[in-house]
């Protein structure tokens, strides 16, 4: 077989694995996955934007908000069609990160790091006092999850978890095929140029503001995704997704995982949810257990999870070739 | 009308000097360590802690406690520089911003594990509630001697970086580390002593809130960061009198914005930075890049 045979072969048991879950486990795990597959949306759209573009936005929580609450508001005044709310949500996400994007992508390394953590903290403050559309510190609750309707008759329910469970499985198969086709585009072919010498890529003839722009609102529409499908999983959007260390997290499971590669922030995602699961059963400060747990990736073990597999099998196959 | 304007510009100038006081420490470190450190606001809310433990368990002197409790914080900050810090200067920036937000997180914990997840409350600090009538309305004497402190800590600031030998090794350090060691400063040391003297102005600025506030919570912190954060992007990164000035604008902008139009208090400094970016993307008093 050859390499891109087992590559595949992978992948399909990947999937069947994934597919299983409902069938093989308990309610809890079914839900854990879905929250993994939530975050794996949201990082591997962000890591088109740090891994590939070499942007670092500390702000991409207003998008996700921005889908949730788009999702919400769609359903509760227009249609609770789930399809059709996704699309809003993720619309939404795209116009806002159009707007912030459009003020920072003028700036990169840390101005642009600060800039969307403040456009985002507005997002945030704006979610928390408009009270009328929003719900405030309350959140928008309330939100239904309808049967979704294919092909003008098909209507399949999503109201249990384990039916939902498809829904977020179809949307998590296409966003990383899409993210997939998008880094070995010739677009993302640029973007990587921009990361690795912005002025040489401007000199080529490339309009390298407009090309951050761009993927600034296609990462912004990952979120955005992931955000709406967050508000169908758990029935209501918080402003707390807006805030800036809800931002922080595809940042973490990005560097968790590993920035280089396409499957790098959905494993540091898993370990993410894994890990926060895990330290909560012992105690309640977690967060006391997750910094500390960062502490020692960023002192040690800076390449990520997959950085530490791929150096633990390239340092095996050295010493097989010698 | 007269009144009001005047007691909101003074609420302003209040509130605005204790951004300045966190952004002051935020700049000067990032202006000579090239690190912007999101655990600034840590040590904003450590030193409200430190200086509600000494007034509640040593004795209810509040300038005694001023006095120890940053000075208790910068203990802190030479381990974070020092065993940490030191250790990613060379590296990516997303590594740095989250070793600092590693703290964060660890600091915020540490305090809820210390004093409590809700709010503490100072012992009382009465001697401090005096007033003084200004057009006809009482305005806490406390307030103005804020609304002293910081123009006192900025031409301090400002005389040592640009008077003292020590601050022109600073200066030296930061536009350009490698010369700077060549001609023998010790820049790891004076790296390390930069980031505790910004540590104890943002501890400093967190004691100072303890009888303005009256009460300390774990998330005071969070919130003053962002806002020295924006100060900085509005004041131009790295610069001390962009810093100074922005505080001014924010404070005064929320104060009338909280004061005038409710809804829309933060808004108004979405629009602040938002127009100063788009006319001078450097910030008002960055350097061209």
């Amino acid at each position: 077989m050859t390499e891109s045979r087992i590559r595949y072969a992978v992948l399909a048991a990947l999937l069947l694995a994934l597919a299983a879950v409902p069938y093989v486990s308990g309610k809890f795990f079914v839900y854990l996955t879905m929250r993994v597959m939530l975050l794996g949306i949201f990082a591997v759209g962000f890591n088109l934007l740090l891994g590939q573009t070499g942007l670092l936005s500390f702000g991409h929580g207003a998008f996700y908000a921005a889908g949730a609450y788009g999702l919400g508001l769609f359903g509760a005044y227009v249609t609770p069609n789930p399809l059709l709310g996704v699309a809003v949500g993720i619309a939404a996400a795209a116009v806002v990160a159009l707007l912030v994007g459009y003020l920072c992508v003028r700036h990169t390394e840390i101005y642009f790091a600060m800039l969307t953590l403040a456009c985002g903290m507005m997002v945030f403050s704006f979610v928390w006092n408009a009270r009328s559309i929003t719900g405030g510190d309350d959140g928008f609750i309330g939100i239904m999850r309808a049967p979704v309707t294919l092909f003008g008759g098909l209507r399949l329910p999503i109201g249990k978890d384990s039916q939902f469970y498809y829904f977020v499985l179809a949307f998590f198969v296409l966003a990383v095929w899409v993210a997939h086709r998008i880094r070995i585009s010739p677009f993302g072919l640029v973007l990587s140029g921009i990361r690795e010498n912005a002025r040489r890529t401007e000199y080529a003839g490339i309009p390298v503001r407009k090309y951050r722009l761009s993927v600034f609102v296609v990462s912004g529409a990952f979120a955005g995704l992931a955000g709406a499908l967050e508000a169908l999983l758990e029935s209501n959007a918080r402003p707390f997704m807006a805030h800036w260390t809800h931002s922080a997290e595809p940042v973490l499971v990005s560097l968790l995982g590993g920035l280089s590669s396409l499957f790098g922030p959905i494993v540091g995602g898993a370990f993410f949810i894994a890990m926060r699961e895990i330290i909560q059963r012992y105690t309640e400060n977690w967060m006391l257990g997750f910094g500390v747990v960062l502490l020692v990736v960023i002192m040690a073990f800076r390449g990520g999870i997959m950085g530490a597999v791929e150096n633990l099998f390239g340092r095996r196959s050295a010493g097989a070739g010698r | 009308m007269m009144q009001s304007v005047v007691h909101t510009v003074l609420a302003g100038l209040s509130a605005g000097m204790f951004i300045w006081l966190v952004a002051s420490g935020l700049t000067l470190i990032f202006g000579v360590l090239g690190v912007l450190n999101f655990a600034h606001g840590s040590f904003y809310m450590l030193g409200a802690y430190m200086c509600y433990t000494v007034l509640r368990y040593v004795g209810p002197d509040f300038w005694v406690a001023l006095l120890i409790a940053p000075l208790s914080v910068c203990i802190i900050g030479y381990v974070v520089e020092r065993w940490f810090l030191r250790y990613v200067y060379h590296l990516a920036l997303p590594y740095q911003l989250l070793l600092t937000f590693a703290f964060v997180l660890i600091f915020d914990n540490l305090a809820k594990m210390v004093w409590g997840a809700g709010s503490v409350t100072p012992p009382d600090l009465s001697t401090l509630n005096g007033t003084v009538s200004i057009l006809g309305r009482n305005f806490p004497v406390y307030n103005l001697f804020i609304i002293g402190v910081g123009p006192l800590v900025a031409a301090g600031l400002w005389l040592f970086l640009e008077r003292t030998w020590y601050g022109r090794i600073i200066r030296a350090a930061s536009s350009d580390r490698e010369m700077a060691a060549s001609i023998g400063v010790s820049v790891p040391a004076l790296f390390t002593a930069v980031f505790v003297f910004g540590t104890w102005l943002g501890a400093l600025g967190g004691g100072l809130a303890v009888p303005y506030v009256g009460l300390v919570t774990t998330g005071m912190g969070e919130t003053i960061i962002i806002e020295a954060f924006i100060v900085a992007v509005i004041g131009g990164l790295g610069s001390l009198k962009g810093a100074f000035l922005g505080a001014l604008v924010l404070g005064v902008l929320t104060a009338f914005g909280t004061r005038f139009f409710p809804a829309f208090d933060m808004f108004l400094t979405f629009i602040l930075m938002a127009g100063v970016l788009l006319v001078r993307p450097q910030g008002l008093f960055g350097t061209a890049r």
